[in-house]
């Protein structure tokens, strides 16, 4: 038993040969979240509260793709979606279509508590977002130059980036390397279960480059992106038409209490079942296990459990 | 391999005093859809064509809340969302906020054929389906008398409940509607008289085992707008693989909360359970105090369908000449 926290910042094909200086503030931004995470849990706050805290600082970090640093629509425009959900009373909230809401995940807190819904989109999310009096900003502010020069690229490929972590054309990877160091960011997760045995879970993400407007992937879909339970909480990041086929985040858990299996292994089947290339995860139980599994080159993660153990990575263990 | 089986659905949670010919009525057109359905599928249809079929269907009758007869936001709009998957490969395809497109389903499969994505709303599913050339109509053409009469009843019920797992207190004593206080039914807060859930549904399997699923609605009466339900989200409302076959109706947030389309085919799966007691599991396990129901299909030809409310508009039909059409237990 104990508290136990995992957070990530995206899966993808992330090159090993990623430059430091891309590397490292990826890196440093991943343990100053996670620390703000450890210290939450560690002066009593409730699971729901760690998980919030936590991609709220997430999202206000440029070099992740949420919040400020969202990835663009085809429109050029930044259309951010996030998605909450408390383990133990299954209560859940989400939304998508956010143009000027600065925290997403805050919002979706909001609807879980403040609404008789579950999750709100679009128009109708800002208009509930201005009613609440959250923090908005000008659209603008969530956009990058990075971003912009990632959309330029992707849109002269004439090619949706379905895996936008991935380099837009194989065959011109050497001359858009800079640029690939630059688009290895993603969806922002985080799972935490508190001393009592809480378990929370929150996503938030920008989506993908050029993706359409009005887009909608695994992120605030409950079960696919976003799944906490009395057995588990998970984050998933990657692909996200193939997340929510697989319902990755609620297999884990469905795993777990229809075959017994337990935290790790549910999650490692999960993860290998999909397709390669697709998915990672960060996890937690009651008992304070964490794993982080996934099937792309890596993930930006980072977890910590009361009993000493810290993590921070982005490839598997053997390449770290 | 069992042949082919179908169902439809036209939400959970039926008023008792709903009159004998609005019943009728109900049970006439799932008799058609089904009967469109099974000459469909005698004629080789994939599971996948003869679920946007029907749904489509179903879609273009006033009488159930999807398409035209659609229930309407608070602002008195209409807002529609739809969601289609292919159980072989668990293609799928996801629409919301939908107000112009005659026929969310086939925009919905659009999605899943023509877009990289699998879930559009709003705006950007809008110029999506104007790109595809779908048939497009004003959104008066969805607002029937009926539902803003209903609208008019569920704002004078005071509205939508906060959480259905918690008791509300008062509304009884509220100057809801004559209607309203026939009735102490409740579904999402709203007296089941102006419930009108009404989502429909149809699943699938051909006679290849190829199942598949599509669920279409107006969503919630009186809901707020930008609300999304539990009827485009893969694994909530819809949800098929290479096992089954669902489309779930009721309270959408305790469908959400359950994920009870992926439920059915998780515990045929992980627990080896068959397709009726997969079915009677979910509703029994998995709703957490919500009222729901669902139907379903199998790969080896099975058809079954569970629900905890008081009645289901539903259809039921197998190639091995079974066939009911029920509204209640």
């Amino acid at each position: 038993m104990g508290w136990a926290v995992a957070l990530h910042g995206g899966a993808g094909d992330i090159p090993l040969s990623l430059p430091p200086e891309r590397r490292l503030p990826r890196e440093d931004a991943l343990r100053h979240c996670l620390n703000i995470g450890v210290n939450a849990l560690k002066s009593q706050q409730h699971a729901l509260d760690v998980v919030e805290l936590v991609v709220r600082e997430l999202e206000n970090h440029p070099n992740f793709n949420a919040g400020r640093g969202s990835v663009l629509t085809s429109s050029g425009t930044v259309e951010m979606e996030a998605c909450i959900m408390d383990g133990n009373t299954k209560r859940c909230g989400a939304v998508s279509g956010l143009t000027t809401v600065v925290n997403p995940i805050s919002l979706a807190r909001l609807v879980m508590e403040k609404t008789p819904h579950i999750y709100l989109a679009f128009d109708g999310a800002e208009a509930f977002a201005r009613e609440q009096g959250v923090d908005t900003v000008d659209s603008s502010h969530f956009i990058t130059p990075e971003n912009i020069e990632r959309l330029k690229q992707a849109k002269e490929a004439n090619s949706v980036q379905i895996d936008y972590t991935q380099p837009i054309q194989r065959e011109v990877k050497v001359e858009t390397h800079a640029a690939d160091g630059d688009s290895q960011i993603g969806t922002v997760g985080c799972v935490a279960v508190d001393n009592h045995g809480n378990l929370a879970t929150a996503t938030s993400t920008g989506g993908l480059v050029n993706k359409m407007v009005g887009r909608i992937g695994d992120t605030p879909v409950i079960g696919a992106g976003t799944y906490a339970n009395n057995l588990c909480a998970v984050s998933a990041t990657g692909k996200g038409e193939a997340i929510i086929r697989c319902t990755v985040a609620r297999d884990v858990a469905a795993l777990m209490e229809f075959k017994g299996l337990s935290l790790e292994v549910a999650a490692a089947s999960v993860v290998e079942s999909a397709p390669i290339g697709t998915v990672g995860l960060v996890a937690v139980s009651p008992s304070g296990e964490v794993t982080m599994p996934f099937n792309t080159t890596g993930m930006f993660r980072a977890c910590a459990t009361e009993d000493g153990y810290s993590e921070i990575g982005i490839w598997s263990s053997r390449q770290n | 391999m069992g042949g082919w089986a179908i169902a439809v659905h036209g939400g959970a949670g039926v008023d008792p005093n709903l009159p004998t010919e609005r019943q009728e009525e109900a049970k006439r057109l799932l008799t058609h859809c089904l009967n469109l359905g099974i000459s469909a599928l005698r004629s080789n249809l994939s599971a996948i064509d003869v679920v946007e079929l029907v749904v489509r269907e179903l879609e273009t009758d006033p009488l159930f809340n999807s398409g035209r007869g659609s229930a309407l936001t608070e602002k008195g709009t209409v807002e529609m969302e739809a969601s289609i998957m292919d159980g072989p490969k668990r293609r799928c395809g996801a629409v919301s906020g939908i107000t112009t497109v005659k026929n969310p389903i086939s925009l919905a499969r659009l999605v899943m054929e023509k877009s990289p994505h699998s879930y559009l709303a709003f705006a950007g599913a809008e110029e999506f389906a104007r790109n595809q050339g779908v048939e497009l109509v004003d959104n008066d053409y969805f607002i029937t008398e009926d539902n803003v009469g209903m609208l008019k009843l569920a704002k004078e019920a005071n509205s939508i409940l906060f959480d259905y797992r918690i008791p509300i207190v008062g509304l009884e004593t509220c100057s809801a509607g004559a209607a309203a206080t026939e009735s102490l039914l409740q579904m999402n807060g709203l007296p089941i008289s102006v419930y009108t859930p009404e989502t429909v549904g149809c699943v699938v399997v051909d006679k290849e085992g190829r199942c598949a699923a599509a669920t279409s609605t107006g969503g919630l009466m009186n809901k707020m707008t930008g609300r999304i339900g539990d009827s485009p989200l893969i694994g909530a409302g819809t949800y098929a693989c290479d096992l089954c076959g669902v489309s779930c109706t009721g309270e959408g947030e305790a469908i959400i909360r359950g994920t009870l389309a992926r439920e059915v085919g998780a515990v045929m799966e992980y627990k080896g359970l068959g397709l009726q007691e997969a079915v009677d599991y979910v509703v029994r396990e998995r709703l957490d105090e919500g009222k729901a129901g669902l139907i379903a299909v199998s790969n080896n030809g099975e058809v079954a369908c569970g629900f905890n409310t008081n009645g289901m508009f539903r259809g039921i039909a197998s190639e091995n000449g079974f066939m009911e059409v029920a509204i209640w237990e």
